[in-house]
């Protein structure tokens, strides 16, 4: 189920994307004010904004803009955490310690919080969000590399490894890595949708995607002043939000649950 | 004794972290930011009040002096002066943050009431209607984005059915209660202002609601693991063997024991609130931390927001050493 | 063997086969068993692990978790009714003054975050409120008033490890502990589990059991995680309660040597079934099953100065895929071809002294 909702986004996304909105049943950057904030119809199938646009095309035009930063967001963070992570397990000793600790006091930050503050630093924008987004997730993908890193590295074919003279790096590299992996996709699977929800609370408060780019949560916050009066405004993109963060993470469950153990049988 | 020994050493153990901490916010604050006289000083501030705000900063010394004075400011009290207020950062903070203590409490105490029973339903009914059905309402709360639910909540509960003012901390035609901390309803409890007392507590209702609802899943899910795991204990079959109902079983045995792991779930819950309050107090316009983050950010006043940083992450911190203490004394196992 | 309210005993099982639904197959845990149990006797089942007697011990009390387990057939008589046949509630009414059962794991036995006191004048409450005919519920509370509890610790529902609240107990939570000959059983009193040995914790729990009375005992290897000294404490404290409330206590072990010092009456099972049933002495002396002989051989270095230990040849049985006619005759030096193709009755061959084997037929 999570896995439907998922590629549907996905694919909605890259079609989007690829077509350059053409696919969209209306264009979303003309303004016209006259038929403004109209309760949904078979014309407007989510009705119109405050300046006249079709909420349901922009809504849909916001999918490509969240799955970029919520990739480029957890790519990177993989990226980083399963480097890092795979170091300090197999090196393990100062470098270890060391890697651990400063993943900790990353941590210590609440999520949302660390965000805001980079974000604020740089301005904002959607780039500056994907740079202030994954110093947030790193740790986590650090941690959890390591800690599989750890179970890895008593492997028999590691043990060959290096006892045949190979570096540490081709180890790392060779070895380690591939093997983390697969459990580092599926909790990044999960993560997708965890990046979209906060990346659409930084464009709520203001930092994050700029008007006039559709955003969901950017799209919210433009239509909070009207929830009384046209509450499909506010209440449709955020239920967009809600329905692709379900489907991931009922993805990322549904995949845990089959992976994990699997991968776990790998090693045994 | 062996408890005051006990704190001291938890607290020794957080200085590293606290290091780190101040050192990122510390980076964050004068390395990162493109045009950093400009960020403290503010969008509006001209050529004089620029080059004064460098020499009161230091922003023109090395970075590793830099450090010295921020650090040195960190601790001394001096946040540095926000633009928009021109008082300094941690005055206007210590305005706001009681509104804040006051929702977050407020916040934690219903989600612990809609979090315990549900978990400990969820395990009873494990993998049944029930359970699945629990999981679902959780779910969705903790896959909503925060501003979802709490519009939701404010159309419903605030316009709808109109039950419960829809903003602000008391009604525009009330004086606030006297000022003790800060906190209204604790206020007029103390002072015995009834009127206060019943318009305050009506209107923490909606954004207090918003809050539980979304993140209430955090506690719902650990009860239920943790009851899950306490029923596989032999002293639950100990006890059925000796003649207690199933009910009794549950209740006496099995919650209690149940609860203990869930005190490690504070400071996540903490965590979770604080990033949510900043998003409720904008939408609820309740005057407390948030509300004053989403101010600072659209008047792009920088040195307020490293403070909002520096508060909320230290708060976090704190409550996981206050969950850490508690375990360690509920639990009778653990010696201290 | 179908007497059902026989007055002179205390639990009548007939018939009673038990399986567990594992995957695709059925693994058979007990075949069609059945025993009486006169008042006021120790009964211990011996077996290697596996032969079922745990499984039995569970089943009487009703702590068997159906699924996986499943109860083919046959009657658990108790007090005039069908255990198998009752509810849980039913049940629940059952044990602790009834039927009561201790594990092998003392310790782990008892809540951990309730004192002793606590957890023995909850036994206390449980007798209390069968006599005027309630039911132990949630709300309960203990008989004794407890003294202010600071709020913290009623939310935790523990006290405060950090300074220790003194509490009133019922005093026969006191007097229960001075029966199992606990030394100090003030400060035992307010202990937690944890703060307790094996043995001490052991103790715990007979003294529970001494509180509620139950007529009869399981004892499912309540000393096999003991020390020699404290097992003869304790083996010393079950013949105490035979005798003081006149219970029957199933003593369930695979130990032959703590058996010979408590028992009255030997069973002996294997694959499920009893193969062999009879006074102590017999059974020690005079046995007739190759079984009980191989054991008590491979148990004798214990008790017998010379001889060296032999083992049964063999393994235990898979329980999915159970020999043909006599199950223990692949392992059987006696075995002749009857044992293959008939598979014997427990028949009584002596008085008080049966025996499942067509050597003795």
């Amino acid at each position: 189920m999570g896995a439907v909702i998922a590629t549907g986004f996905l694919i909605l996304a890259i079609s989007v994307w690829i077509t350059n909105n053409a696919i969209l049943p209306f264009n979303i950057y003309v303004i016209t004010p006259s038929i403004a904030l109209q309760p949904p119809s078979f014309a407007h199938f989510l009705g119109t904004d405050d300046l006249g646009r079709d909420l349901f095309s922009r809504i849909l035009a916001a999918a490509p803009i969240d799955a970029e930063v919520a990739l480029s967001v957890v790519g990177s963070a993989v990226v980083f955490g399963l480097i890092l992570g795979s170091v300090a397990g197999y090196v393990g000793g100062l470098v270890e310690e060391i890697i651990m600790r400063v993943t900790d006091v990353f941590l210590a930050f609440p999520g949302l919080v660390l965000a805001l503050a980079i974000a604020s630093a740089l301005g904002p924008s959607v780039f500056n969000s994907i740079l202030a987004l994954t110093p947030v997730w790193w740790p986590s993908y650090t941690r959890l590399a390591r800690g599989e890193a750890l179970t890895v590295k008593s492997r028999q074919f590691v043990e060959a490894s290096r006892a045949s003279g190979q570096t540490t790096g081709h180890i790392v590299f060779k070895h380690i890595i591939p093997n983390i992996l697969p459990v580092l996709l599926v909790y990044a699977t999960l993560d997708i949708g965890n990046v979209i929800l906060v990346f659409s609370v930084l464009s709520f408060i203001g930092l994050g995607a700029q008007p006039p780019l559709p955003e969901w949560g950017l799209l919210t916050s433009q239509g909070e002043q009207y929830l009384v009066s046209a509450p499909w405004y506010p209440i449709a993109p955020a239920v967009a939000i809600l329905i692709v963060a379900i489907g991931f993470s009922l993805l990322g469950d549904g995949l845990r649950d089959v992976l994990d153990p699997r991968v776990r049988g790998l090693f045994s | 004794m062996g408890f005051v020994k006990f704190i001291i050493r938890r607290l020794l153990m957080l200085i590293p972290i606290l290091l780190g901490v101040t050192f990122i916010t510390y980076v964050i604050s004068r390395v990162t930011v493109p045009n950093v006289a400009r960020a403290w000083a503010g969008p509006r501030a001209s050529p004089q009040a620029l080059a004064a705000l460098v020499a009161r900063y230091h922003l023109d010394a090395p970075l590793y002096l830099q450090y010295f004075y921020y650090m040195r400011g960190l601790v001394t009290g001096d946040w540095g002066i926000s633009p928009t207020t021109g008082r300094p950062v941690l005055y206007d903070l210590g305005v706001f943050f009681p509104a804040t203590v006051e929702l977050a409490i407020a916040a934690i105490i219903i989600t612990i009431i809609i979090g315990i029973p549900t978990g400990i339903l969820a395990a009873l009914h494990q993998n049944g209607k029930i359970d699945h059905s629990i999981r679902f309402i959780y779910l969705a709360g903790f896959c909503s984005p925060p501003f979802f639910v709490g519009l939701a909540v404010l159309l419903v509960f605030g316009y709808y059915f109109n039950i419960f003012p829809t903003q602000g901390e008391l009604s525009t035609s009330l004086a606030p209660p006297l000022k003790i901390t800060g906190m209204y309803i604790v206020d007029s409890l103390l002072t015995g202002n009834w009127v206060d007392l019943k318009d305050s507590l009506w209107h923490i209702v909606l954004p207090a609601s918003a809050l539980a609802l979304t993140y209430f899943g955090i506690v719902t899910r650990i009860m239920r693991s943790s009851m899950l795991e306490v029923f596989q204990r032999d002293f639950i079959r100990a006890s059925f063997a000796k003649g207690l109902t199933r009910n009794a079983v549950v209740f006496k045995h099995a919650v209690r024991n149940a609860m203990i792991p869930t005190t490690t779930v504070l400071g996540l819950l903490l965590g979770a609130l604080l990033s949510g309050t900043i998003v409720i107090e904008a939408i609820f316009i309740w005057p407390g931390i948030g509300y004053y983050a989403v101010l600072s950010i659209e008047s792009l006043d920088f040195p307020s927001v490293m403070g909002i940083t520096i508060l909320f992450t230290i708060s976090v911190i704190l409550a996981n050493l206050l969950a850490d203490i508690l375990y360690a004394v509920i639990d009778p196992r653990i010696s201290v | 063997m179908s007497q059902t309210s026989d007055p002179n005993h205390v639990l009548s099982i007939e018939d009673l086969t038990v399986t567990y639904r594992t995957f695709n197959r059925n693994v058979i845990a007990l075949t069609n068993l059945s025993l009486n149990v006169p008042r006021s006797t120790i009964i211990a089942i011996v077996g290697e692990s596996g032969c079922g007697k745990s499984t039995l011990g569970l089943t009487i009390i009703g702590l068997l978790q159906r699924p996986p387990a499943i109860v083919g057939g046959g009657k658990i008589i108790f007090d005039g009714n069908d255990i198998l046949k009752m509810s849980e509630s039913q049940l629940s009414r059952v044990r602790g003054t009834g039927i009561s059962m201790i594990f092998q794991e003392p310790m782990s036995s008892l809540d951990p975050v309730y004192t002793v006191g606590q957890q023995l004048t909850e036994a206390i409450d449980v007798r209390e409120n069968r006599k005027s005919g309630r039911v132990y519920g949630p709300f309960e509370r203990a008989s004794a008033r407890q003294d202010a509890p600071s709020l913290a610790s009623k939310l935790a529902g523990s006290g405060m490890s950090v300074r220790r609240l003194k509490r009133r107990y019922n005093a026969g939570a006191l007097e229960a502990l001075e029966k199992v000959q606990i030394s100090d059983p003030r400060r035992v009193l307010d202990k937690y589990p944890h703060e307790l040995s094996g043995g001490m914790a052991q103790r715990v729990m007979i003294a529970g059991a001494l509180l509620e009375r139950p007529a009869f005992l399981i004892a499912d290897e309540p000393t096999s995680a003991l020390d020699v000294t404290t097992q003869a404490q304790v083996l010393s404290l079950m013949r105490q309660l035979r005798d003081e409330i006149g219970a029957s206590i199933l003593f369930i072990t695979h130990d032959l040597a703590v058996a010979a010092q408590i028992a009255d009456q030997v069973i002996v099972m294997y694959a499920g079934e009893i193969v062999e049933q009879a006074g102590v002495k017999e059974i020690f002396h005079a046995n007739l099953h190759p079984y009980t002989e191989g054991l008590l051989k491979s148990f004798s270095h214990k008790y017998k100065d010379e001889g060296t230990m032999e083992a049964i040849s063999g393994d235990v049985p898979n329980l999915k895929n159970l020999p043909t006619g006599c199950r223990f005759h692949p392992r059987c030096k006696y075995a002749f071809e009857r044992c293959v193709r008939e598979h014997p009755e427990l028949l009584n061959v002596r008085e008080s002294h049966k025996v499942a084997c067509h050597l003795r037929a």
